[in-house]
Formats: C-alpha cells, structure tokens, sequence
C-alpha cells in the first residue's frame, strides 16, 4: 500500500485501470439493466442457455428490482466501510493518499445509498404497500446518507481552510458503527424488510436470479471503482496545481532588503 | 386475500430509471471534473 504513498506512481497505476474498471463494469452492469429490463430475450441468447427474468410468486415482475436495488445497498455499506478503511490508514500510518481517497469514495457511496433507498421505496409500493417504514433497516440506511452528507462537508470545509484531515477520519471512523447496524437491523427489529437472503456460502435466492445479481455487484462494483479513480485523480490534480502555483507566488515574491544597515555609504 | 392492482412493470421502469439516470449523472460529473483539473494541471505545468 505504502508503494502508492508516491502520487506520481500511483497515477501511473490509475491511468490504465481507470478504463479498465470502467469498461468492463458498464459492459457488466449494462448488460444486467438490459437483461433485467427485457420482457423477452433474442432466440440466440435463448439457444445460448439464458432465460428471461421469470416473474417471482410472490413479487411478481417486481422482483427485477432486485438487480439494482441490492448492489446499491452493498456498495452504499461499501463505500463508508472504504472511508472507515482509509480513515484508519490516515490516522495510523499517516498515508499522503488516504484523505483523497476517503473524499473520493464519498460521492459515489451517496449516490448509491440514495439509488438504494429510492429503488427501495419504489419497490416497497407494490410489495409492501408502502412508499416508506419506519423500521431498523429503512431509518438506518437513511442515517447512513445524513452521515454521507455530514462527511462530505466536514471533508469539503476541511480541505479549503487547510484544516487537519484528520477530523473529517476521526467522523469516518466513528460513522463506520452504522454499518453493523444497517447489516443485523433485520435480524434485530421486526421489519417489512425481509432478512438476509444472502449470508456467508449460504443463499435463499433461486440461482435464477442470484447469477444475474451477482453479475449486477461486480458490475457495479467495477463501476465504484472507476469512478473513485477519477475523482482522486481530480483531487491529485487540483492538489498539484495549487502547489505549484504556491511555490511560484514565493517564488516571485521580492525579497525584502536587511535593513540597509550593510549598505556602502 | 384483498390485493392491489398496480402496474408492476411501471414501478420495474421508474427504478431502473433512477438507477441509470443516477449512474450516468455520477460518471458524467466525475469524468468531467478529472478532465477539468488534469488539463489545468498540466497548463500550468507548461507556463
């Protein structure tokens, strides 16, 4: 990890996995939304072995939801278990790259914590039929986006009054409670919410529509990746010409003379 | 069993749209904020 403390070797290793990650997670994840989205597939894909989504026993057609809705409650719990990890590697080894990373993972766990409550709700209409529930599992992951909100701000006020990163590691680490929470909420308190049909080598879901879930998280995984390498390559940079800028104003700066007091009469 | 009539495919559409609006906004903005500020790194690097 400490190999990437350099900026200047870890953007060598973000300029080819950048495309990478991104490519191959919008063929993933693109190719999920399009499976999950189609009422029928093309009698080559049929041939191929792959059938179309079948409406579930319980949730009917709703249960295509499920391909979106889960990766984004993963990677929204993901994300702030990323900032917990990078808060760490800050405060322990004091790692040049650990608040950008924090900082970069922040946007893109809020945007996948609010998909995952809106899909949520969207499904929790025809299912449950409610748009929302005040229980463990909804109020705990909308505590996890105020949490987002709050950390983004704390990094953003931080990082433009040259205050201490450390502030905004410190509410990573102490956020990072909420994630245990969110995980046993529905084991914890009756719910609507449905408990984990997904444990460590155990699944509750048919393979009809684990595989393509699974397909749909490293997908969307792929995606989270690549676009936390964007905006901490953003952040290098905006870092570098700042610095650079600096050094030229000190540069440029006349010096003042000593008083005058050595001067030749 | 009293059940409720919805459209299920409506609802199927309304999040898969929230899901790629959202994507492709965050990528967008993502990819656009690298480019901005890698340009200008290296502009100011070149004066």
């Amino acid at each position: 990890m400490h190999i990437y403390a350099n900026p200047k070797r870890f953007l060598s290793l973000a300029s080819w996995l950048t495309p990478l990650l991104f490519f191959s997670g919008l063929v993933l994840a693109g190719g999920v939304i399009v499976y999950g989205l189609a009422p029928e597939l093309p009698a080559w894909l049929v041939a191929l072995g792959l059938q179309p989504v079948p409406p579930d026993r319980l949730m009917g057609e709703t249960v295509r939801i499920l391909f979106i809705h889960v990766p984004a409650a993963w990677l929204g719990m993901g994300g702030w278990t990323g900032i917990a990890l990078s808060s760490a590697a800050l405060l322990i080894w004091k790692h040049p790259l650990a608040a950008l990373s924090a900082r970069a993972i922040a946007v893109p766990g809020l945007i996948f914590t609010i998909a995952c409550l809106v899909t949520g709700s969207i499904w929790g209409r025809p299912t449950w039929g409610t748009w929302w529930v005040w229980d463990g599992r909804l109020t705990s992951m909308l505590v996890l986006m105020f949490l987002y909100i709050g950390y983004l701000a704390l990094a953003q006020a931080t990082a433009r009054e040259g205050a201490s990163p450390t502030i905004a590691a410190i509410f990573g680490l102490v956020g990072a409670i909420n994630i245990p929470i969110i995980n046993r909420s529905v084991v914890w308190w009756n719910s609507l919410h449905q408990p984990p049909s997904i444990t460590a080598g155990k699944s509750a879901i048919d393979p009809t529509f684990l595989v393509p879930l699974m397909v749909a998280v490293l997908g969307f995984s792929l995606l989270f990746g690549a676009i936390v390498l964007m905006r901490m390559r953003a952040l290098i940079a905006e870092q570098q010409v700042e610095a650079r800028l600096r050094r030229r104003a000190l540069e440029d700066e006349p010096i003042p003379a000593a008083g005058g007091a050595m001067e030749p009469a | 069993m009293l059940r409720e009539s919805l459209p299920q495919w409506d609802y199927v559409l309304a999040a898969y749209a929230v899901m790629v609006l959202a994507m492709a906004a965050m990528i967008a903005w993502s990819w656009l904020a690298m480019r901005r500020a890698e340009k200008r790194r290296d502009a100011v690097k070149r004066r």
